[in-house]
């Protein structure tokens, strides 16, 4: 199976890609402001929002992560094309 | 213990066919103020700051493998369709001779990366101001490889990793504050 | 006009071999006027969060690529 890049593919993965931009935003700036609440909770509030992102992805176009962080269909859907720097 | 994400931190769209851009990207993978330097860099240091701080350096260190992998598509995308030829005549002769075009840890002169380009003092001072200078030299070069190209999407991808740069050090100078904060908080014997 | 650019020229020498160029110029980003980002700064929406390369406007830094030589400033 190939997954096929249309423009539904380009666009999911930008929304995914603004959310985890802003998480990391977020990891950095809390790592010096550990004691700032509302960065705190806008913080846990992406992340909900990133999983449920991330699921939806993953169920199209295959798992992000390994080592047990994502599931797979069969067969053995991680070491299929494309990679990041293919696509 | 690291897990990889099968994505890139921001798109990178090459939209030029310029193999010349391929060479002097190689500044940010494989230089002395690149990404990969970068990332070992503070990947290195973290171990021995202290612990209120080495949650950023992990955290700066792991997004700079990102950006690593972000100069890499770059430098893939323009060199995986170039003939010897092309590649001759954009300067990456030699290179096509030792790696055909596989990618190399070497800066846009072609000199190997070495260890050397990066420092661990132990001293959480002198190390954290590396690591500013770091990013801003970092920024610089960014600057003069927007200037070196006309694809507007290249310097697209090259505008995000330069404002990382100044994200970056602003984050690290805020960790020389909380290293020198504290001051009733003497050494007690 | 991006108001982080600084410009100075340069001495110029009677003897200098190559047309000048006038005005030399720098960038300095806003994270040299912060010593500590303050809490809840405005931030950009996500969207144009990522194209910024960061969630705060204060800490934006435009860079547009310097014009050749020749080229209107």
């Amino acid at each position: 199976m190939t997954t096929t890049l249309d423009e539904q593919y380009y666009s999911s993965l930008l929304e995914l890609q603004q959310l985890d931009f802003a998480l990391v935003e977020l990891t950095l700036f809390l790592d010096t402001h550990p004691n700032d609440m509302q960065a705190l909770q806008q913080f846990n509030q992406l992340a909900q929002q990133r999983q449920q992102c991330a699921h939806a992805f993953e169920l199209r176009y295959g798992p992000l992560l390994q080592f047990g962080h994502s599931y797979s269909k069969f067969p053995w859907q991680w070491s299929q094309s494309p990679w990041p720097w293919q696509v | 213990m690291w897990v990889y994400e099968k994505k890139l931190q921001y798109p990178v769209k090459v939209s030029k066919c310029d193999v010349r851009m391929a060479k002097y990207l190689a500044e940010q993978y494989g230089g002395a103020d690149g990404e990969l330097a970068a990332a070992l860099r503070y990947l290195n240091q973290r171990y021995t700051i202290p612990d209120k701080v080495i949650g950023l350096l992990t955290d700066i260190g792991t997004e700079e493998f990102a950006h690593l992998e972000m100069i890499a598509t770059m430098i893939y995308k323009l060199t995986k369709d170039a003939s010897p030829q092309e590649l001759e005549a954009a300067g990456l002769g030699p290179h096509y001779v030792s790696h055909d075009s596989a990618l190399f840890y070497n800066n846009a002169a072609g000199v190997p990366w070495t260890a050397a380009y990066i420092q661990a003092k132990g001293d959480p001072l002198a190390d954290l101001y590396e690591d500013i200078a770091a990013e801003e030299k970092a920024r610089a070069t960014y600057q003069w490889l927007i200037d070196m190209t006309d694809d507007v999407d290249l310097q697209d991808s090259l505008k995000f990793l330069r404002e990382r740069e100044i994200v970056h050090a602003m984050r690290f100078k805020e960790a020389v504050e909380i290293i020198k904060a504290d001051r009733e908080q003497q050494k007690i014997y | 006009m991006n108001n982080q650019i600084r410009s100075w020229q340069p001495f110029r020498s009677p003897l200098d071999p190559c047309p000048p160029i006038l005005v030399k110029t720098y960038v300095v980003p806003p994270n040299q006027y912060m010593v500590f980002q303050p809490m809840n700064l405005p931030q950009f929406p996500l969207a144009e969060a990522l194209r910024a390369g960061t969630l705060w406007p204060a800490l934006y830094s435009p860079y547009e690529p310097r014009s050749r030589k020749g080229e209107p400033q």
